[in-house]
C-alpha cells in the first residue's frame, strides 16, 4: 500500500480470532459466516483497487436482530468493524482491516414497501440504487439520484456516501431524496430517524448520517423519496474551441434561470478516448464538449432548448447538436457515460479523483491541471458534472511501471489541493475513504477536525467502526472530551453590552 | 443581566468562551422572532448576535450567497429578488403568529430552526440548501464545516448537524446557503369545496403527477376566509401551485385540470394573489389572531394528517389545515389545553412523525415537551452530542428539553 498507515491490528483480536469465528457463526448461523481466505479474496477490495487487505472475517448478516448482536459483540469486545455495501466505493471506504469483522449488507435485499400516495420506497440497504427505480418504472415513477454505479452500489452505500449523479444538479443529492433510515449504533442499539414525514425531530442525524462513511452507525433500511418520471427528455450536444467558453456558456445557462436535468462537460482527451471506444459521433475538434439535457413537458423543453441554444451560439459554440429522438438523445449520452472504461482503453490504468470547484474557476483549474500534467508526465481527462462544478480528472498511468501509482497519487493530491485553493473541496461524491483521509488538512485546521471526530464520540466512542477512514489520525474520545478554557477574560471594552 | 451584542465572529467567540469559563449560560437571540419557540429560558446572559450583520458574498452566476448570522432575512431575499432569484425553500416567517411583528428574522435563525415553507414538498427546507458554517461551540471554539459548492461530501455534514438545533450546540457566525432562480410565472388551480380525505386524495393525484406542483394545502372551510384578505372566500380551498417558465406552467394547469376535473369545481388563481395566499399558508395566517390558543405544528405522512384530525376531534376542539399534501398540520387548540398526550399518542398511532407546541401560554411552555420526546436510544445519542458540543450546558440551556 502506498504509504498508507492503517490502524494497527489489534493482537489480542488476532489471536481470537478462531473464537470470533465461531461466535459469529452462533448469530449469523447459516452460509452468512465467510472465513476462508479464497472466499475472503472476494472482498478484499472496493472500488479503488490499488488497496488490498482480507479482513479478519466477512459476516453477511439477514435480520436486524443479527446486525445489532454482531455489533454489541464486537463492542464488548473491542473488536473492530468495517461495513460494506455493494464494494464500488472509489475513496476506499470499505476497505478491510486485518482485525476488522467486514459487515457485508448484500442480503438485505427486499424492497419492503412502495406508497405510491406518499410517493416513498422503503427498502433495505442492500438494495440497488437502480433496483428501486426498478420496482416503481411500471407506475411512471423513478428514484432521481443516479450515480453511475447504479446497477450494482446499494442504497445503504448512497447513504453513506451520500452519492451523486447526472440528475443531481436538479433533483438533489441522496441527501435530498432519504426522508428516513433505521440504523443500528456500535453499541447494538437501533435508531430510527425520520420515516415517511419530513425533516427531523430534534437535532438532524439523519443529515449527519447521511455521507458518513460508515463510521458512524450500520444501515440497516431506507425510505426514499421518488419522483413522477419527467414526461420528456431532450439534450443538446454543444461543442467550444476552448473550455473558456464552455465555462462561460454553463454560467449563462444558470444565470438565465435554467436548472437543467444534467449538465456535463468534457475535456479534449475525454472525448477523443469516448468517441474512439463507443463512435457516438462526437465532434472531435474540441476543447470542451457540453451535454445539456432538459427534461419536463415537452413545451418547456422545446422553449428552454431554444433558450440554450441561443446562449451557446453567443458564447461561440463551434457545434450544437439537438437531439430529435430518444435515440439520438441517449446517443449523447453514451460517450459520457463511457467515459470511465473509454479511458480505461487508452491507459493500462487510470485514478479517478472528485473534486468540486466553483464553476468560474474552471479555466484556472485545468490549466493548473495541464500544467501538472507536464510536470508529472502522466496525462489527465477530465469529465465534469459542470453545472455543480464536481470535476472527475482521470489521471492515466500504468501500475507495472515502479513508481507510477505513486507519481499518479501524488499528481491527484496536487490536483485537490488546488481545488481547495480556489475555493473549492476535495470530494464532491466520492467521499474520503482512505484515499483523501490525509489530505483532510488542506482544507480543516485541527480545531474542525476535533468537531468532526466528537460527532464520532458521540456515536462510536471506542472508535471501533470502519477506522482509518476519514480521518487523518483519531483522537482519544476522552482527550477530545476535556475542556482547555484558553483566556476567558471578559471581553470589554470592544462588546458593546446593555 | 448583560446583553452582549458583538459585531465581529471574533468577538462572538470571545463572549462564549467567556461564558463558558464563567459557566455562565447565555440566550442566544437574533432579532427574538421564535423566542416564544421552545421551554422558555432564564439565562442571566443574553447574545444577541443582531448587529452580527452583512451578505459577505453573494455570486448569482454561481448559486452562493454567504452572510453573517445576524443578517436580517428580508435583506437577503430583497438581494436575492433584485437579481431573480431566491431561496427555494421558503423559510416562513413565525411573526405573525406569534404575535410579533412580521419580517423579522436573521438567516442565522433559519438555520438554527431548519425553516422552510409551502415548498418545501418539493424543494426541501433550510437543511437541503445550507452548504457550509462558521461557528462557536459551547466548549468557546470557532470552527467550520462545509464549504461553498454544493457537491461536498468532505467530513460530516455538520452543518446539517446544526439545523434545528435551536442554538443548543454552537452559535453560528457565518452561513452560506444554495440559492435558485426565482420561478418566472406562479399559477395556482384551486379546488373548490373538497372534505378533508377528499382534499387529501386529490392532493395526492396532483402531486402524484408529471405537473410538478411545487405546493399543495388544503384550507377547510372558513379557514380558507383568512388567507389574503378573504380573497379566496370560505369555501374550502384545496390549493396546488405550478411553477417555472410561462408556457411550461400554462401547460401543466391544463394538464392538472383534466386530471382533477371530477374532483370539484376549478379556479385558477395566478399572480400576486396566488402570491399572497401561499405567503399567508405558508405563516400560518389563519391561526395568527393574538391569542394564546396553542398551535401545534405537525409533520406526519401526508395521507396520514386527516385521519389524525378526525380522531382528535372525537375528543377535543380544534381547528386544522393542511399544507405538505397533507403531511404538515397546523392546529389551534380551540379549548386552551394542548392536549399533548392525547395528540402525541394519536400521532404514533397514524404512523408517527413529530409535533411541536409553536405557541402557547407561557406555563404550557414550561412544563410540557414543546418537541417531539424522543426514543431513549435517540435520546441519549442527542445528549451526548450535546455533551460533546456544550459540555457546560451554556448554550440556551434546557430549550429543547
Ligand atoms: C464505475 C463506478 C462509477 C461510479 N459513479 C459514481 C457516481 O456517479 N456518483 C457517485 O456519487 N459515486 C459513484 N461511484 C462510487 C460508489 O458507487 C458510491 O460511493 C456508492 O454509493 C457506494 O455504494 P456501495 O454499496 O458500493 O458501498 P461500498 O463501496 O460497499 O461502501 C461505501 C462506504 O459506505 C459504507 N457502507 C456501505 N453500506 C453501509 C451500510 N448499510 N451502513 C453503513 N455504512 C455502509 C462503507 O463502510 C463504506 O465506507 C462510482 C463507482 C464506480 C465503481
Amino acid at each position: 500500500m502506498s504509504g498508507l498507515a492503517m490502524p494497527k491490528p489489534d493482537d489480542a483480536t488476532m489471536r481470537r480470532r478462531d473464537e470470533i469465528v465461531a461466535d459469529m457463526r452462533i448469530i449469523v448461523p447459516g452460509e452468512g459466516v465467510v472465513d476462508a481466505a479464497n472466499s475472503m479474496r472476494a472482498f478484499e477490495s472496493d472500488g479503488l483497487t490499488a488497496y488490498r487487505q482480507l479482513p479478519l472475517v466477512v459476516v453477511l448478516p439477514q435480520t436486524v436482530a443479527q446486525v445489532s448482536r454482531v455489533l454489541k459483540y464486537c463492542n464488548d469486545r473491542n473488536i473492530r468493524v468495517v461495513p460494506r455495501g455493494s464494494g464500488t466505493s472509489l475513496s476506499g471506504g470499505a476497505l478491510p482491516l486485518e482485525d476488522a469483522v467486514l459487515l457485508v449488507m448484500s442480503r438485505f435485499n427486499r424492497i419492503l414497501e412502495i406508497d405510491f400516495s406518499n410517493r416513498v420506497v422503503v427498502a433495505q440497504p442492500g438494495v440497488t440504487n437502480l433496483g428501486i427505480t426498478t420496482a416503481v418504472e411500471q407506475e411512471g415513477f423513478y428514484y432521481a439520484p443516479d450515480p453511475s454505479s447504479q446497477i450494482a452500489c446499494s442504497i445503504g452505500g448512497n447513504v453513506a456516501e451520500n452519492s451523486g449523479g447526472v440528475h443531481c444538479l436538479k433533483y438533489g443529492l441522496t441527501a435530498n431524496n432519504v426522508l428516513g433510515i433505521e440504523m443500528v449504533l456500535m453499541n447494538g442499539e437501533v435508531v430510527r430517524l425520520g420515516g415517511s414525514h419530513l425533516d427531523a425531530e430534534g437535532y438532524d442525524l439523519l443529515g449527519v448520517m447521511t455521507g458518513s462513511e460508515g463510521l458512524l452507525g450500520v444501515v440497516t433500511e431506507v425510505t426514499v423519496r421518488i419522483l413522477r418520471k419527467p414526461e420528456t427528455a431532450r439534450a443538446l450536444l454543444i461543442g467550444f474551441p476552448t473550455s473558456e467558453q464552455g465555462g462561460q456558456c454553463v454560467a449563462d445557462i444558470i444565470g438565465a434561470g435554467i436548472i437543467p436535468g444534467g449538465m456535463e462537460m468534457m475535456d479534449r482527451p475525454a472525448i477523443h478516448a469516448a468517441e474512439d471506444f463507443v463512435h457516438a459521433g462526437y465532434p472531435l475538434d474540441l476543447e470542451a464538449l457540453l451535454i445539456v439535457e432538459l427534461d419536463g413537458p415537452g413545451v418547456e423543453v422545446d422553449h428552454l432548448i431554444g433558450v440554450v441554444e441561443a446562449i451557446a451560439y453567443k458564447n461561440g459554440s463551434t457545434t450544437c447538436r439537438i437531439s430529435q429522438s430518444e435515440q439520438e438523445r441517449l446517443s449523447f449520452w453514451a460517450g459520457r457515460k463511457a467515459a470511465f472504461p473509454a479511458v480505461g482503453r487508452i491507459s493500462p490504468d487510470y485514478y479517478c479523483m472528485d473534486g468540486t470547484i466553483p464553476r468560474k474557476e474552471l479555466p484556472r483549474v485545468l490549466a493548473g491541471m495541464r500544467e501538472l500534467s507536464e510536470k508529472y508526465g502522466l496525462g489527465v481527462a477530465n469529465v465534469f458534472h459542470a453545472g455543480d462544478g464536481n470535476l472527475h480528472p482521470l489521471i492515466l498511468y500504468d501500475a507495472n511501471v515502479p513508481g507510477e501509482l505513486d507519481k499518479a497519487e501524488s499528481f491527484g493530491a496536487d490536483i485537490l489541493r488546488l481545488c481547495v485553493k480556489v475555493g473549492g473541496v476535495l470530494t464532491g461524491e466520492h467521499g474520503v475513504g482512505v484515499e483523501k483521509r490525509d489530505l483532510m488538512p488542506e482544507m480543516f485546521n485541527q480545531i474542525d477536525l476535533d468537531q468532526q471526530m466528537r460527532v464520532k464520540c458521540a456515536f462510536d466512542p471506542n472508535h471501533l467502526l470502519n477506522p482509518g477512514k476519514v480521518f487523518p489520525q483519531l483522537r482519544r474520545c476522552a482527550e477530545l472530551g476535556r475542556m482547555h478554557i484558553s483566556g476567558g477574560k471578559l471581553p470589554f471594552p470592544d462588546i458593546p453590552r446593555f | 443581566m448583560t446583553t452582549f451584542t458583538p459585531t465581529t465572529s471574533d468577538e462572538t467567540l470571545s463572549t462564549v468562551a467567556w461564558a463558558v469559563e464563567q459557566q455562565s449560560p447565555l440566550e442566544i437571540l437574533g432579532h427574538g422572532s421564535k423566542r416564544g419557540i421552545g421551554r422558555p429560558l432564564q439565562t442571566e446572559h443574553t447574545l444577541d448576535m443582531s448587529k452580527l450583520t452583512h451578505v459577505t458574498l453573494y455570486e448569482p452566476a454561481e448559486l452562493v450567497l454567504s452572510a453573517k448570522a445576524g443578517t436580517p432575512l428580508a435583506e437577503i431575499e430583497k438581494l436575492l429578488a433584485e437579481n431573480g432569484q431566491q431561496l427555494a425553500f421558503e423559510p416562513m416567517d413565525y411573526g405573525p403568529l406569534l404575535g410579533g411583528e412580521p419580517g423579522k428574522g436573521t438567516i442565522g435563525g433559519v438555520l438554527a430552526a431548519n425553516l422552510s415553507g409551502p415548498r418545501r414538498l418539493k424543494a426541501g427546507a433550510a437543511r437541503d440548501h445550507i452548504l457550509g458554517i462558521n461557528v462557536v461551540s459551547g466548549r468557546g471554539e470557532a470552527f467550520k464545516s462545509g464549504g461553498r459548492v454544493v457537491k461536498n461530501v468532505t467530513g460530516y455534514d455538520m452543518s446539517k448537524l446544526m439545523a434545528n438545533s435551536w442554538g443548543t450546540l454552537a452559535v453560528f457566525t457565518d452561513v452560506t446557503f444554495k440559492v435558485l432562480p426565482a420561478a418566472e410565472t406562479e399559477v395556482t388551480l384551486a379546488i373548490r369545496g373538497l372534505l378533508d380525505d377528499a382534499a387529501v386524495a386529490a392532493m395526492a393525484v396532483a402531486v402524484g403527477s408529471s405537473a410538478e406542483v411545487s405546493s399543495a394545502a388544503h384550507l377547510p372551510e372558513r379557514i380558507a376566509a383568512r388567507v389574503a384578505d378573504g380573497a379566496l372566500g370560505s369555501d374550502a380551498a384545496t390549493l396546488l401551485r405550478v411553477e417555472g417558465f410561462g408556457p411550461s406552467v400554462a401547460y401543466r394547469i391544463t394538464a392538472l385540470k383534466k386530471l382533477l376535473g371530477g374532483a370539484g369545481p376549478l379556479q385558477e388563481i395566478a399572480g400576486e394573489v396566488s402570491q399572497v395566499i401561499w405567503r399567508d399558508v405558508r405563516d400560518v395566517r389563519p391561526f395568527a389572531d393574538f391569542s394564546e390558543k396553542p398551535v401545534w405544528r405537525v409533520s406526519m405522512t401526508p395521507s396520514q394528517g386527516h385521519h389524525m384530525v378526525l380522531a382528535l376531534r372525537m375528543q377535543a376542539a380544534v381547528s386544522a389545515f393542511y399544507d405538505w399534501q397533507g403531511g404538515l398540520v397546523w392546529l389551534r387548540m380551540e379549548e386552551g389545553d394542548p392536549q399533548d398526550a392525547l395528540l402525541r399518542g394519536l400521532l404514533r398511532k397514524h404512523g408517527g412523525g413529530h409535533a411541536t407546541l409553536v405557541r402557547a401560554a407561557p406555563a404550557h411552555c414550561a412544563a410540557l415537551p414543546v418537541f417531539e420526546p424522543q426514543t431513549p436510544a435517540l435520546a441519549a445519542l442527542s445528549q451526548r452530542l450535546k455533551q460533546e458540543f456544550d459540555p457546560k450546558n451554556i448554550l440556551n440551556p434546557g430549550r429543547m428539553a
